[in-house]
């Protein structure tokens, strides 16, 4: 059955219109989970605030697990789900630079999105600095595209890596994760700070 | 003034942005993103002022040859979803409100610059890794993508390792 669009159940239309009803999910959540704090965003690798590990992971998981469950029941068919090819070496160039615009700036994209749709004058700024920097990538693009498109590897699954089947993959996250959770919630005791008061923005 | 409602329970939240992304699978057959939205909008802005220019640069070409019209784009949609999202969840929470947030150690002016430089570099870095944080990392770890978990390892690798450097800025 799904997915709608792959299956023209839904027309090329219809499917832009849900991508408006996600979005209002996605920015909904986002928000009422305080993606639009800096802070609160910033304090992920400071320890003193670690909701950026949870919701991340937890969503990573419920979503991971979610679609192997559907592919079981024969209500999505995983082939036509669309998966990021790897570029190896610009996978890992951009991270890092993205990693460095993170701690700096505060903001991811979607999160500065969402920030600024709430009055965050920063977000708003961060979002003028993304608007300069993906110019500066297309003007550049003959700079870089040597690295943009070197190592290749096609989409390759983690799982096809390791050597294992997709569920077993999925449960060994899961697990990883509650470890990682364990480790949030003692980091958010440890490195707890007296000027910053979850809940207060 | 009447004090905000307090955040998600995040494991809950989690759950609830997970159900989201298993929407937009089952729909569109696709992920959430952010990144390419406004690369959307700056290409068709800037083929909209200087055709001549996009029509003679290779990006442009490459990207306009692939694309119907640049803004009848699924993460445009999605992120004009977002906004309003954004904007409904900090109504109904009472946190409509124009502010720079920022460490207790630094100015407003530094926060700002800060803001617009690391916005440059996430905006650059999500064009060479393909996808920012929601794309490429958390959309490509929930399909078990290899590239996802190395680009997200990469962001909150990075990001930690220059924590304690630029500590002034957040604590």
């Amino acid at each position: 059955m799904g997915p709608l669009i792959v299956n023209e159940i839904i027309s090329s239309n219809t499917n832009l219109l849900i991508a408006f009803f996600i979005g209002i999910g996605f920015g909904f959540v986002l928000e009422a989970n305080g993606f639009s704090s800096s802070r609160r965003l910033a304090g992920m690798f400071y320890g003193y605030d670690t909701t950026v590990l949870k919701v991340f992971f937890t969503a990573a998981i419920t979503a991971g697990i979610g679609l192997l469950f559907l592919s079981l029941f024969g209500w999505i068919d995983l082939s036509f789900i669309y998966i990021n090819p790897t570029f190896l070496w610009s996978a890992i160039g951009g991270g890092v630079i993205m990693g460095a615009g993170f701690i700096l700036g505060g903001y991811c994209p979607g999160t500065s999105f969402c920030a600024a749709a709430i009055g965050k004058l920063d977000a708003l700024a961060f979002i003028g600095g993304i608007l300069i920097g993906i110019v500066i990538f297309m003007e550049g693009y003959p700079l870089w595209e040597g690295f943009f498109k070197a190592k290749y590897m096609g989409s390759p699954l983690l799982s096809d890596w390791l050597n294992m089947s997709r569920g077993l993959l999925a449960f060994l996250i899961a697990i990883v994760a509650i470890g990682m959770f364990w480790v949030g919630e003692w980091a958010e005791k440890k490195f707890a700070r007296d000027d910053y008061e979850i809940n207060q923005h | 003034m009447k004090e905000a409602k307090k955040y998600m329970n995040p494991y809950l939240g989690g759950v609830l942005l997970g159900l989201v992304l298993i929407v937009a699978f089952w729909v569109s057959g696709r992920g959430l993103g952010a990144s390419g939205a406004p690369k959307a909008a700056l290409v068709a802005g800037i083929n909209a002022i200087a055709p001549s220019h996009t029509a003679n640069t290779a990006f442009y070409q490459e990207y306009l040859g692939g694309h119907a019209h640049p803004l009848k784009s699924w993460l445009v949609f999605e992120m004009l979803g977002v906004l309003v999202g954004g904007f409904l969840s900090g109504a109904v929470a009472g946190r409509l409100k124009f502010k720079v947030e920022k460490g207790p150690n630094v100015t407003s002016k530094v926060r700002i610059i800060f803001a617009v430089f690391g916005g440059i570099l996430f905006g650059f870095g999500s064009q060479l890794g393909r996808g920012c944080t929601s794309g490429s990392a958390l959309t490509g770890m929930a399909v078990l993508s290899a590239g996802g978990f190395i680009t997200m390892a990469a962001i909150f690798g990075t990001a930690f390792g220059m924590a304690y450097f630029v500590r002034k800025l957040w604590l």
